[in-house]
C-alpha cells in the first residue's frame, strides 16, 4: 500500500469521532431516501402491475337503474373499448359475534360474455356457484376469521340473507378498502363481498338491468369526451356521472400516498443532504487548516496539486461511503417496515417491495452529493495552498469587538461570555450554518410532533364540534317524515334529526365538482357546520354553504352564484347563490337548509337519514332493531368511527414519531459533536492556556459548553420556524378534496422538540468532555503554533 | 572530514543563478518585505550555509529556490530551467526531481512511520534509495516503524533529513535544521547532513541564525532585512563534530 494511503486510513481512524457523525446523519438521510424510494418505486410498480394484470377499469359509472341492452350503446361510444355491467350494492352485513354495525358494497363478478374487468385475485377458495355464495375481501376476512365455509348474513333489500363464503379475494378496485366518506380504513366494519352477477341483480330487483359500469377506453381515447358521452346516455337512467381513475377511491388514496412519499423523500433528502454537508464542510475545512504543513511538505517534495487535491478527495470519499451501506441497511429495513404497514392498509396480492440496484446508485449519489456540496470549497484550497505559504503560520485570526458589544450589551456579559460570543461571532457563517443544522433537527421534530397534534386538533374538531350524533342512519330510499317518526319512537332514542342528501355536480364557470348536497335541518345541534373560528353556522333559509376548499376549487366566493345539477330526482338544473363558506378537514361538501335543498329538488319533505343520539346503554338493543328495519340502509357509529381512526392512526404516528425523533436526534447529536470536536481543535491551545492561567477545569468547560449551549439555545426558535414551515409545506403537499391537516400546534410539541435537542447538546458535551479534561497543558504549549 | 575533492566546486556553471529577487507578502493586515533585491550563485557540490536574524528572508529566499513559492520580482534559474514564473506543474516537476527539504520543526506526517514517511517521497521519485537505506544513513535502520510521536526530535529531524535524501535530490534545502533541537543533538543532525554532502555531491544549503553553524560551511552567506550582506568563503571547513553552542 502507498504511503499516502496509509495517512489516509490513519487520518481516518484519527477522525473517527466526527467520520461516525457525520455517518449517523448520512445514515438517517440514505434511510429515509431508500426507505421512501424503494416504498414508491414497490407500490408504483406493484400498483401498474396488478392494475394490467387483473384489468382495473379506467372509467367508472353509477345509475339508478339501466337496461341491459342500454350496454350496447355504451359499447358503441367512441374511445370505449370494453364495457362491463355491473350490480353493486351497500348492504348491511351480520357477523356472528361481532355486535357492532357492519356494512358492506357487494359487486356483482363479470358473468361468461363479461370482458372481466377488475379481476379477483384469489387467495383461497373459489368463484361463487350458489346464489347464496359470495367472495370477500381478504382485510375483511382476517378481521373477522373468516374462511371458505364461514357464514354471515346480509341484509339486502330489507330481506336477510344468509351468506356462505367460497372464497377470499383481492381486486384492484378496492387495493384501499375504505368506506366512501371515512378517512381511515375500518376492516371490521367495512367489508367488500362478491357476488355472481345473475344471484346479486335478483336480490335488488336489477333483473336485466344493472347499476354501474366499468370501462376501458382504447389507446387514442379521449376519456372527457367518453364521460360525457356516458352521462348522456345514462342520465335518462338515474345516471350519477362517470369518473375516470382519479376520482375512483381506492386508486386515488394510492395516489396520495404516492404524492405523499414524493414529498417526504424531497425533503428529507434536502434536509439530510444540506447537514450532511455542511458537517463535511467543517470538518474538512479544519482538516485543511490542521494539516496545512502536511499538504505544503506533500507539495514541496514534488507531489502534485492534483495528487494532494486527490488525496484530500478519497478521504472525503471514504468519510461519506462509510455511511452508504449502513444507510442503505437502515433504508431496507424501514422500507420493509413500512411496507409491510402499506400492505395493512393497501391490499395487494404481493407487494414487490426491493432493494433495485439504482437505490444503492441513488444512495451513492446522495454520498456524492453531499461531499460534493461540502468539500468542494476545502478540496479547493488543498489545490491552491501554496507550499511556501503554507510553511508559515496562518495569520492569526481577527477579532473585533462582537455586535453584542457594539450595542452596549457588553458590560452586561463577563469575560467568559464574551469570549463566547466573540467566538461564535468571528465565523458567522459556520455559526450560523450550525444553528441551522441544529434547528433542522429541532424543526424535524418540531413536524412529526405536529402531525400527532394536527390529527387530535382534526379530531376533536370533527367529532367534538362538527359531528355529534351517535348513530347515523341512512335510508335506502328517501323516506318521509314519518320515517324520522318512527326512528323517535324508538327505545332509547333521544334525539332525531332527520336529513336530505343528494347527489350534485356544481358548476361555476368551467370548473365543477360533483359532490353531495346536504340538507341540514334548520336547528340542528347533531351535526353543524362551522366556520374557521369554529363557531356553528346555521344553514341559511336559501343559498348554500360551501367548504373552503371546495369555494377554491370552483372559485367562487359568498355571494357569487353557482350552476347545481343534480343527479338524481328531476335532474334539475338551478342556479344558487353561495351565501357562506365553513371549515372542515375531511371531505368536501356543500350544506344548505333541508326544506330548501327539496325545494330545489322539486320534491316534497323527504329524508335521506337522520342524526341520532342515543343513550348509551340502549346502543347494542337499538342496533339490533336498526337492522331489522329494512328502509334503514347504512348505520355509521360514531364511537365506532373515533375508535378505528384513532387506533389506524396511534400505530401510524408512534412510528412516524420514532422515526422522526432518531432523524432529528441524528442531526442534532452530529451538529453539536462536530461543532464541539472543532471548537475543542481550533481552541485547544487557548483553552489549555486558560488552565495554566489558573482556570479551573469547570471554568473551561463552561467556556466549550457555553458556546454548544448557546448555538443549541440559539437554534431553538430559528428550528420553531423551520419547523412550522416545513408542517406548512407538507401540508400543503398533502392537500386535497380528501382531507386537510390544520396546520395548528401545540405548546408540547415545541416542548418535547427542545427538550430532544438540549438533550442532544447535553450528550454530545458529555462525549467531548473527556477530551476537553485530557487537555495535556504542557504538550499543548510547548508544540508550535 | 572536510573532502573538497570530492564536492569540487564548479566555478562556471552555477547551480542556481539569482538576479534582483524581491518577495512582498501579505500576512493578516501586514505587508512583509521579505526580499529587496537579492543575487546569488550556488554550485553544485558546496556547504552553503545562508545566516540571517529571524525575519532577515533567509527562509523566503530558500523557498524561492526551491521552487515553493515565486518571487515578486527577479530571475531564478537552475540548471537550465528558468524557476521564477515558472507554472505550477514545471515546479512541482523541479521539486519531485531536483530538491530535497528539510524543516525546522521536521514537517512529518505524524500519521506515518518514519518508513512512510521516507516512502513518501521514494514513491514519487524516479532512482531513489530504499527508504530503510535512507534512514540507515541517517542512524536510524533500527527505528523504521516508529511513528514521528514515538521518536525524539533530534531522531524526527533525522528521519527528515532521511526523507529529504532518499530521492537523491542535486539540492538539498535546509529551513533552521537545528533550531528546535539542543547542541548535542544538533551536532548529529549536521553530522548526517555533512556526511551526505559528502557522499553524495548535493549542493547543501543550510538555513541558520546559529554562527557557529556557518564553520562547517564552503561559503557562508549573511542575509539582513532582505538583502545580502557579505558573502564569506571558509578557508578550511569545521567538521560538524568540532561544533557546539
Amino acid at each position: 500500500m502507498r504511503a499516502l494511503h496509509h495517512k489516509l486510513w490513519r487520518d481516518l481512524a484519527q477522525l473517527r469521532g466526527q467520520v461516525l457523525a457525520i455517518a449517523l446523519v448520512m445514515v438517517g438521510g440514505i434511510g429515509m431516501m431508500v426507505m421512501a424510494l424503494t416504498n414508491y418505486d414497490a407500490l408504483s410498480t406493484t400498483r401498474a402491475l396488478y392494475y394490467g394484470e387483473y384489468r382495473f377499469a379506467e372509467v367508472f359509472a353509477q345509475t339508478k337503474r339501466a337496461p341491459l341492452a342500454l350496454l350496447e350503446a355504451v359499447r358503441a361510444v367512441p374511445g370505449v373499448r370494453e364495457a362491463e355491467a355491473r350490480v353493486v350494492a351497500a348492504v348491511n352485513l351480520e357477523v356472528a359475534g361481532y355486535d357492532e354495525p357492519v356494512t358492506g358494497q357487494l359487486v356483482s363478478l363479470p358473468g361468461p360474455g363479461d370482458p372481466g374487468l377488475n379481476r379477483l385475485f384469489m387467495r383461497v377458495g373459489r368463484l361463487p356457484v350458489a346464489d347464496d355464495e359470495v367472495v370477500i375481501g381478504e382485510a375483511f376476512a382476517e378481521a373477522h376469521r373468516l374462511a371458505p365455509g364461514s357464514r354471515l348474513t346480509a341484509v339486502i333489500n330489507g330481506r336477510r340473507q344468509a351468506l356462505t363464503v367460497s372464497g377470499i379475494g383481492l381486486s384492484p378496485e378496492f387495493i384501499y378498502q375504505i368506506r366512501p366518506g371515512d378517512l381511515v380504513p375500518d376492516f371490521a366494519r367495512f367489508g367488500v363481498l362478491w357476488m355472481a352477477r345473475e344471484s346479486l341483480a335478483r336480490a335488488f330487483d336489477l333483473d336485466g338491468a344493472f347499476n354501474d359500469l366499468a370501462l376501458t377506453l382504447t389507446r387514442d381515447a379521449r376519456e372527457e369526451d367518453v364521460i360525457d358521452a356516458l352521462d348522456a346516455l345514462l342520465a335518462p337512467y338515474g345516471g350519477v356521472g362517470a369518473h375516470g381513475r382519479e376520482l375512483q377511491l381506492s386508486h386515488r388514496f394510492l395516489d396520495e400516498e404516492l404524492a405523499g412519499l414524493r414529498v417526504m423523500t424531497r425533503m428529507f433528502t434536502v434536509i439530510f443532504l444540506g447537514v450532511s454537508a455542511f458537517l463535511l464542510n467543517v470538518v474538512i475545512g479544519r482538516l485543511v487548516s490542521a494539516q496545512r504543513e502536511q499538504i505544503a511538505v506533500l507539495k514541496a517534495f514534488g507531489y502534485s496539486r492534483w495528487d494532494v487535491s486527490v488525496h484530500y478527495g478519497q478521504l472525503v470519499l471514504s468519510m461519506v461511503s462509510v455511511g452508504i451501506v449502513p444507510g442503505l441497511a437502515l433504508g431496507a429495513w424501514m422500507g420493509q417496515g413500512l411496507a409491510r404497514l402499506y400492505m395493512t392498509f393497501y391490499r395487494f396480492p404481493f407487494l414487490e417491495w426491493s432493494l433495485p440496484p439504482w437505490v444503492f446508485a441513488a444512495a451513492c449519489g446522495f454520498a456524492l452529493g453531499a461531499a460534493a456540496l461540502g468539500t468542494v470549497g476545502g478540496l479547493a484550497r488543498v489545490f491552491r495552498l501554496s507550499p511556501a505559504e503554507a510553511m508559515r503560520p496562518e495569520a492569526p485570526p481577527v477579532f473585533r469587538r462582537t455586535l453584542t458589544e457594539w450595542l452596549g450589551f457588553g458590560a452586561l456579559v463577563d469575560p467568559a461570555a464574551r469570549m463566547i460570543l466573540r467566538n461564535l461571532e468571528r465565523r458567522p457563517l459556520r455559526s450560523l450554518l450550525s444553528v441551522v443544522g441544529i434547528g433542522l433537527g429541532v424543526g424535524i421534530l418540531v413536524m412529526a410532533r405536529f402531525q400527532a397534534g394536527a390529527i387530535d386538533y382534526m379530531m376533536g374538531v370533527q367529532f367534538g364540534f362538527a359531528q355529534r350524533d351517535d348513530l347515523m342512519v341512512s335510508f335506502t330510499e328517501p323516506a318521509s317524515a314519518r320515517a324520522a317518526q318512527e326512528l323517535a319512537a324508538l327505545p332509547g332514542v333521544l334525539a332525531v334529526e332527520p336529513f336530505r342528501n343528494a347527489a350534485v355536480e356544481l358548476r361555476h364557470g368551467h370548473r365543477e365538482y360533483r359532490t353531495a348536497l346536504q340538507g341540514l335541518p334548520a336547528e340542528g345541534g347533531l351535526r353543524r357546520v362551522l366556520d374557521r373560528e369554529l363557531v356553528p353556522i346555521a344553514p341559511p333559509r336559501e343559498g348554500l354553504l360551501l367548504t373552503d376548499y371546495l369555494a377554491e376549487l370552483l372559485a367562487v366566493r359568498p355571494g357569487d352564484v353557482l350552476e347545481v345539477a343534480f343527479l338524481e330526482g328531476h335532474r334539475r338544473t338551478v342556479a344558487v347563490p353561495v351565501v357562506g363558506v365553513v371549515s372542515e378537514y375531511v371531505g368536501v361538501g356543500a350544506y344548505a337548509e333541508r326544506g330548501y335543498v327539496n325545494r330545489l329538488l322539486g320534491e316534497g319533505e323527504a329524508l335521506s337519514g337522520a342524526w341520532l343520539a342515543i343513550e348509551p346503554e340502549a346502543r347494542s338493543a337499538l342496533l339490533r332493531l336498526l337492522r331489522e328495519r329494512p328502509r334503514v340502509g347504512a348505520v355509521t357509529d360514531r364511537l365506532a368511527m373515533m375508535e378505528s381512526f384513532s387506533e389506524t392512526l396511534a400505530q401510524n404516528v408512534l412510528t412516524f414519531t420514532l422515526i422522526s425523533t432518531l432523524m432529528a436526534t441524528s442531526i442534532a447529536i452530529g451538529v453539536v459533536y462536530n461543532t464541539a470536536r472543532i471548537t475543542l481543535a481550533e481552541r485547544g491551545r487557548e483553552l489549555a492556556s486558560l488552565r495554566v492561567l489558573g482556570y479551573t477545569r469547570n471554568e473551561v468547560r463552561a467556556l466549550l459548553m457555553g458556546e454548544l449551549a448557546t448555538l443549541s439555545v440559539a437554534a431553538l426558535l430559528p428550528g420553531f420556524a423551520l419547523g412550522v414551515g416545513m408542517a406548512a409545506l407538507l401540508v400543503h403537499g398533502f392537500q386535497s378534496d380528501l382531507y386537510r391537516i390544520p396546520l395548528v400546534f401545540t405548546p408540547g410539541g415545541f416542548a418535547l422538540a427542545g427538550l430532544v435537542v438540549l438533550a442532544a447538546t447535553v450528550v454530545s458535551a458529555l462525549l467531548v468532555r473527556r477530551r476537553l479534561d485530557g487537555l495535556d497543558l504542557v504538550a499543548v504549549l510547548k508544540t508550535k503554533e | 572530514m572536510t573532502n573538497r575533492n570530492l564536492a569540487p566546486i564548479d566555478e562556471s556553471a552555477p547551480m542556481f543563478r539569482a538576479r534582483g529577487l524581491t518577495k512582498v507578502y501579505r500576512m493578516g493586515e501586514v505587508e512583509v518585505h521579505a526580499l529587496r533585491g537579492v543575487d546569488l550563485d550556488l554550485y553544485a557540490g558546496e556547504f552553503v550555509v545562508l545566516l540571517g536574524a529571524s525575519g532577515s528572508g533567509k527562509s523566503t529566499l530558500l523557498n524561492i529556490l526551491g521552487g515553493l513559492d515565486a518571487p515578486t520580482s527577479g530571475e531564478v534559474e537552475s540548471g537550465g530551467h528558468v524557476l521564477s514564473g515558472a507554472d505550477e506543474e514545471a515546479l512541482t516537476r523541479f521539486r519531485r526531481e531536483a530538491v530535497g527539504f528539510v524543516f525546522q520543526f521536521y514537517n512529518l506526517i505524524p500519521s506515518l512511520t518514519a518508513r512512510e514517511n521516507v516512502a513518501l517521497v521514494t514513491e514519487i521519485a524516479q532512482a531513489p534509495m530504499r527508504p530503510d537505506e535512507a534512514l540507515a544513513l541517517v542512524g536510524l535502520g533500527d527505528r523504521l516503524d516508529h511513528f514521528p510521536a514515538q521518536l525524539s526530535g533530534g531522531e524526527q529531524q533525522r528521519v527528515a533529513i532521511a526523507r529529504a535524501i532518499a530521492k537523491r535530490p542535486a539540492v538539498l534545502l535546509c529551513d533552521e535544521p537545528t533550531g528546535a533541537l539542543d547542541s548535542t543533538t544538533g551536532v548529529r543532525v549536521l553530522q548526517a547532513l555533512e556526511r551526505i554532502n559528502a557522499e553524495t555531491g548535493a549542493l547543501t544549503v543550510v538555513i541558520t541564525h546559529n554562527a557557529v553553524i556557518a564553520q562547517m560551511a564552503d561559503r557562508v552567506i549573511r542575509l539582513s532585512d532582505g538583502h545580502i550582506v557579505g558573502i564569506e568563503r571558509n578557508a578550511a571547513r569545521v567538521p560538524a563534530t568540532e561544533l557546539a553552542w
